[in-house]
């Protein structure tokens, strides 16, 4: 019905479309001048007709359906969910529904039977009060948009403008969705908080999210420093950033000053392979050729290493972030002006020592930028360390030892069969929610200081 | 008997010409840009190059400080001698060889450094100073020359590309004088300039020549009669005449030359 009803729209534009088209060709023949052109005259109508009667049925979509389940829900008998928990009102809900789909489970209540045709009923009305009503909206947008048909009407600025919100449109929608994001996330959070105390979170350095599966076993009941978890974050991302800023810069710098036309026609695409890895694959270097070298590398040395090291995990990681950190010191560096680099050698200095002297210091703000949005990453990056790293929480700083990630725990967290109710799962919120106000403070930093130096040249 | 032939030679071509160039050619890919040129560069007179627009004023210039080397399609074929060495020889630094050979271009191209440390880049890295005393004085002997210490001495540590355009040029003029070069190229120097400081730059020049060979692009022939001595006009990669400036300005000899001053070729 739905269909139908997109359908109806689409030819009710095209109609629209070309009934004012003629009328304004009716119009330019019979001699008067056109404001706008006639294609214009066409816009305005399929545009007038397409975006409000679109609008209408996507609200349908979204309301018609939980408007229907209250109403069901409302004609029950009296007293039908007296005393019955959130979980259970949903089930009876459910049996409903699926009796109306026609798969009937055990022997179903009469009166569940009698709700289940009240929805097909409900239903089937809704569907052809869809119809009903986009036939009249077009026809009476169809009518508006025809009387608009006369030489001095601007459709070209009536069509633009309607483009032109439109856009905007589109553009606070994405702002709405990073709201609504930030707003559920900032909602589960305070619920975690209201359960533990957030000095604890902060500070605390114990974590061990367990709670008790049975009521006695109130003994064990979680901790919740998160501490540890983030200190594992920062040994496995300082790892990763220790590996890729200087491959990843000297390889910028070469690349962009000293390689020939061959060498970099042929490392270029290497760089942007490896930016294409998914970073699952990575994962599996990591475990199946990283961790387990790792292992027999520091026995042989005499030094026990675990299976699931930050240095595994963080080495992988930085590998991964090479392409990134070259990527953007090579654009840095290729920003400096050609007149700074002949400036340099026409004083006679070398070309390592332009590119050391006067082209990396003017292109550092770049780096930087370049820099952070790789730590940002290396904060945030998830399947490397959920595949890689440890999942206990520890206090320790030693690259061989194994240490858990703020995204292996969120991801651990909400695994599984979970209720949105206690502080095991609400705490992954509280994660994220730190997670998420580090990553975009070092971004919104990162593009500062790149935006300023853009500045610097233009 | 024939060595100290060569070396009075020498000698007396130390004191009359500097760069001499001979049957110069060059070629960007398959493009024939300079075509068999011929000039002798005199010791400390100022030499100006003028022609129209793309007759390879700049690439010429370019070829005597090799800074068409860090062009991969650019090749030059001929002799280039310096005080009778060729600087095309494999066994000349090009390196040292800039710093022998300064140069200013056509827009001002400070460093992102302090004003300070923009003069001292050149004497730093070629190591012109022992101590910082010694960087001082390059530092503020090199400004002045460039005429405009009074103007910067307060803020040495100020960002050079925070100067204005013409202080700018100058500042770069300065960064080139401190290296303690023989040679000075100038490509249009003052294009970008107001009157005032174009004035400025061509006195500056005139003195530069007390010490330095100066060679100058310019399209300005009011600017090529003020402050040189020999004149050069290129045309479509052609040498089409060379000789004093006087001459060329009162008396050319070749009718394009004479087209191109009076204003009906370029
Ligand atoms: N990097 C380059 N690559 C290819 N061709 C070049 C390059 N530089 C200059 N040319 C060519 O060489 C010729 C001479 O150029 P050049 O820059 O020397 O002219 P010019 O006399 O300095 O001109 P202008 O007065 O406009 O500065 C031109 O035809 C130009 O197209
Ligand atoms: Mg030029």
């Amino acid at each position: 019905m739905i269909l139908l009803a997109f359908i109806i729209l689409f030819v009710a534009a095209a109609i629209g479309y070309v009934i004012n088209i003629r009328a304004a060709q009716a119009i330019r023949d019979g001699g008067a001048p056109l404001h706008s052109l006639v294609g214009f005259h066409g816009m305005f109508s399929a545009l007038v007709v397409l975006v409000p009667v679109f609008i209408l049925i996507l609200l349908w979509i979204a309301l018609a359906d939980p408007l229907i389940q209250r109403l069901v829900a409302a004609s029950l008998p009296e007293g039908t969910f007296d005393g019955l928990g959130t979980g259970a009102i949903q089930l009876i809900m459910a049996e409903i529904n699926s009796l109306a789909g026609g798969r009937v489970f055990g022997t179903p209540e009469d009166w569940k039977i009698e709700a289940a045709e009240r929805l097909v009923g409900y239903e089937r009305t809704a569907d052809i009060a869809l119809v009903v009503v986009v036939i009249i909206a077009v026809i009476a947008l169809i009518a508006f948009a025809r009387r608009t048909v006369i030489a001095e009407f601007r459709a070209r600025q009536g069509s633009e403008g309607i483009m032109l919100r439109l856009m905007a449109f589109c553009a606070i929608f994405a702002i709405f969705v990073t709201i609504a994001i930030v707003f559920a996330l900032v909602y589960e959070t305070s619920k975690f908080f209201s359960m533990v105390p957030i000095t604890e979170f902060l500070f605390g350095l114990n974590w061990e999210p367990q709670i008790p599966i049975r009521a006695d076993q109130i003994a064990a009941e979680g901790a919740f420093g998160a501490v540890p978890v983030f200190l594992g974050t920062l040994v496995i991302a300082s790892v990763a950033l220790i590996v890729a800023i200087p491959i990843g810069l000297m390889t910028a710098i070469y690349l962009n000053e000293f390689a020939s036309r061959r060498v970099r026609s042929v490392v270029k695409p290497f760089l942007e392979i490896l930016a294409g890895v998914p970073t699952v694959v990575y994962g599996f270097f990591a475990i199946l050729v990283v961790a387990p070298w790792l292992r027999s590398t520091g026995a042989s040395l005499g030094i026990d290493v675990a299976s699931n090291t930050a240095l595994a995990a963080g080495s992988v990681m930085g590998i991964m972030l090479i392409p990134f950190i070259s990527s953007f010191a090579d654009d840095a560096l290729s920003a400096v002006p050609q007149s700074l680099r002949d400036g340099a050698l026409a004083l006679g200095a070398t070309r390592s020592e332009t590119m050391l002297n006067v082209l990396v210091p003017a292109a550092i703000p770049g780096i930087v930028g370049g820099i952070l949005l790789a730590v940002s990453r290396a904060i945030g990056e998830t399947m490397i360390v959920v595949m890689a790293a440890g999942l206990i929480a520890r206090m320790t700083i030693n690259p061989l030892d194994s240490v858990t990630a703020v995204t292996v725990q969120i991801v651990t967290l909400l695994i599984g069969d979970t209720a949105f109710d206690n502080p095991k799962t609400l705490s992954a919120f509280a994660l994220g929610m730190m997670l998420f106000i580090i990553t975009l403070g070092i971004n919104v930093l990162a593009l500062r200081i790149v935006r300023k130096y853009r500045e610097i040249y233009d | 008997m024939m060595d100290d032939l060569r070396r009075i030679e020498r000698t007396a071509e130390m004191n009359d010409t500097k760069i001499s160039a001979k049957g110069v050619q060059v070629f960007y890919g398959d493009t024939h840009a300079i075509k068999d040129v011929d000039v002798q560069i005199g010791d400390k007179t100022v030499t100006a190059f003028i022609g129209p627009s793309g007759c390879g004023k700049s690439t010429f210039l370019r070829c005597l400080n090799r800074m068409n080397d860090t062009i991969d399609i650019c090749r030059v074929q001929g002799s280039i001698t310096m005080d009778g060495q060729d600087i095309y020889d494999p066994r000349v630094d090009p390196v040292q060889l800039r710093a022998k050979v300064g140069m200013v271009f056509q827009k001002p191209n400070p460093f992102p450094k302090s004003i300070y440390d923009n003069v001292a880049y050149g004497p730093k890295i070629h190591g012109l100073a022992q101590t910082k005393a010694d960087m001082d004085v390059i530092v503020e002997a090199s400004l002045r020359r460039a005429a405009i210490w009074n103007e910067v001495k307060d803020r040495l540590d100020a960002p050079g590309t925070g100067l204005s355009g013409g202080q700018q040029q100058r500042l770069c003029i300065a960064r080139a004088v401190a290296t303690a070069p023989e040679v000075l190229l100038m490509d249009e120097p003052c294009s970008a300039l107001d009157p005032i400081a174009t004035a400025q730059i061509e006195e500056l020049i005139d003195e530069l020549r007390q010490q330095f060979s100066v060679v100058i692009v310019t399209h300005s022939m009011q600017q090529a009669a003020r402050v040189s001595q020999k004149t050069a006009f290129f045309h479509l990669g052609n040498l089409v005449e060379f000789n004093d400036t006087d001459q060329i300005f009162t008396n050319p000899q070749d009718p394009r030359t004479e087209s191109y001053i009076t204003g009906r070729i370029g």
